[in-house]
């Protein structure tokens, strides 16, 4: 059944702040961060400030895993006047592609007419690599964090280590993955990691929770990024071709849960992204197939996550994610699905997904560094993670 | 499956391993003190879940049994870790692993494999209990190869 909001709402501007290594941004304030992305995207949109009156977050309105953002406290220093809606999807970077829908929940429920999505990040306390092992753990928590796992990182590499067992996956898909990433980051001048990488490259990076090497686990990096949603009959008198949210979906199942802080998931779950019901529910809303996108934007903490979401979301069969990316299919050169053209978070910047969405953008207002040729339709995902996981599909204009 | 020759997994110094406890998940641990292994079973329609939590998800029951479990288990999956989680701990290799406990059935536990070469620890091995005595006089279940 098509989505009853397709294409009724529009993201109409994008903001960042430059992209800087974990640390870096200080002595910056993450509230200065996040209204810089903030200022920064009404002027892409062509709307004052002033004009915001909603807020739709991800990650609980947490900006990392340390900071947080009121809304009150942006309204303060921004100027913002009267807010009619301000609301986030819980849990952490899962959301990161569903708060469209959330912003579109806002408009079409004639809460907010300009709604406001953000996400920073800053490291100079404490390094989210290693934040789950910071502290003496919550009873739930005291059955994980004993173990040692204490990063993302190794959490994560306890499903890569199953998907392998299960279907014979290489670790040259996950090198395949970060070399066509990497390759994608080189002619953009705000992408950390840049330098061409080689297979060989990859296989000499040290291992940090085998199977997953340094190379698996994406950028630490500070940053903010804001996009404005409006009606899209707003959005097309404002400056920038609308970018048309055309499906979004967030949530998952009991069995994928807290995923790998619970590490109860059954097989086929326990290797897989949790974002199958998410991909079922995209295409049903869109009618649309894998073979319809132009581009994805794939939420990419770890390498090994990537290879799993292109199974969750059809572009091939379950199992079938390393021989498919091994095949070349997910380069911008020469893919049939170019996917993270951005580089990604494993080399451009890690902004808890929201450089995925700023990338989907400018791919479908076709003014994107790798452009990809008369790109439609993009997806977008949110991250492997506790739920909410989410996914959407934007649209440009005809 | 890297080829990399890591040598013998250790434990997680036990004297930096910090729980917690509440309601719920108090009996385990006590259970545990006593080098006891149980797993959180429904009084009522006999369902595992692990961790321990206030209702079953099959009937919704908060009758719980605490039953003494074999204290063997099968490696469902596991990482291999090289740096030491604690800045003054120098660099060690260690590796959880996550096991479904025999006897209860759809019940993990997420531990860690010490004793043996981290490169021969395979999925579907066979491990036994043994315990580390970590803060505040509680101990942890890990596991050696059975």
């Amino acid at each position: 059944m098509v989505w009853v909001n397709q294409d009724k709402c529009a993201i109409a501007g994008v903001g960042a702040t430059d992209y800087y290594i974990r640390g870096k941004s200080y002595p910056r304030t993450i509230n200065e961060m996040v209204g810089e992305a903030i200022l920064k995207a009404c002027d892409d949109a062509g709307i004052n400030v002033k004009q915001i009156d909603g807020f739709a977050y991800y990650s609980g309105a947490q900006m990392g895993y340390g900071d947080k953002v009121d809304t009150a406290s942006l309204m303060e220093m921004l100027g913002i006047e009267e807010v009619g809606f301000t609301a986030a999807l819980t849990s952490g970077g899962g959301g990161a592609a569903g708060a469209v829908g959330l912003a579109t929940a806002a408009i079409q429920n004639e809460d907010a007419n300009y709604v406001v999505t953000v996400m920073a990040l800053q490291q100079y306390r404490q390094r989210l690599g290693t934040v789950f092992g910071a502290s003496a753990p919550s009873p739930e928590n005291s059955f994980l964090q004993p173990s040692g796992l204490v990063g993302p990182g190794h959490l994560m590499s306890v499903l890569a280590r199953r998907h392998m067992h299960l279907y014979g996956t290489r670790r040259e898909a996950f090198a395949e993955v970060v070399i066509s990433q990497r390759l994608n980051a080189m002619n953009r001048p705000q992408a950390i990691r840049r330098n061409e990488l080689t297979l060989d490259e990859y296989f000499a990076s040290p291992m940090l929770a085998d199977p997953l090497c340094r190379l698996d686990f994406c950028l630490e990096t500070d940053g903010a990024v804001a996009w404005i949603t409006t009606s899209t009959e707003r959005a097309r008198d404002l400056k920038q071709k609308p970018v048309l949210i055309h499906a979004a979906a967030h949530g998952g199942t009991r069995n994928w849960g807290r995923a790998f802080a619970w590490m109860g998931m059954p097989d086929p779950d326990f290797g897989s992204s949790g974002h199958k019901p998410i991909g079922d529910r995209l295409w049903q809303q869109s009618g649309l197939a894998p073979s319809d996108i132009d581009v994805a934007l794939i939420y990419d903490h770890f390498s090994a996550m990537v290879v799993m979401q292109l199974e969750d979301y059809g572009f091939c069969k379950k199992g079938e994610g390393g021989e498919y990316v091994e095949s070349g299919a997910i380069r911008y050169k020469g893919g049939s699905t170019p996917v993270n053209t951005h580089g990604g978070q494993l080399s451009e910047a890690y902004i808890i997904g929201a450089t995925h969405t700023r990338e989907a953008v400018e791919q479908l207002r076709g003014v994107a560094i790798n452009q990809v040729k008369d790109a439609e339709f993009a997806l977008v995902t949110g991250g492997p993670a506790s739920l909410p996981v989410s996914g959407c599909i934007l649209r440009r204009d005809s | 499956m890297s080829g990399i020759k890591y040598g013998v997994a250790q434990a997680v110094p036990g004297d930096h391993i910090q729980i917690t406890t509440d309601t719920w998940t108090e009996p385990y641990w006590q259970a545990a003190k006593e080098e006891r292994l149980t797993a959180c079973q429904c009084g009522k329609c006999g369902h595992f879940r692990m961790p321990p939590t206030a209702f079953c998800p099959g009937c919704q029951s908060q009758d719980v049994k605490w039953p003494t479990l074999p204290g063997t288990a099968t490696v469902f999956s596991f990482a291999i870790c090289t740096r030491s989680p604690f800045p003054d701990v120098p660099d060690f290799v260690y590796v959880p692993i996550v096991v479904d406990l025999d006897g209860a059935p759809g019940a993990r536990l997420v531990s860690n494999l010490v004793g043996m070469p981290a490169e021969d620890v395979t999925i579907g091995m066979k491990v036994a209990v043994e315990w580390n005595d970590i803060q505040d006089g509680w101990k942890l279940p890990i596991f050696h190869k059975a």
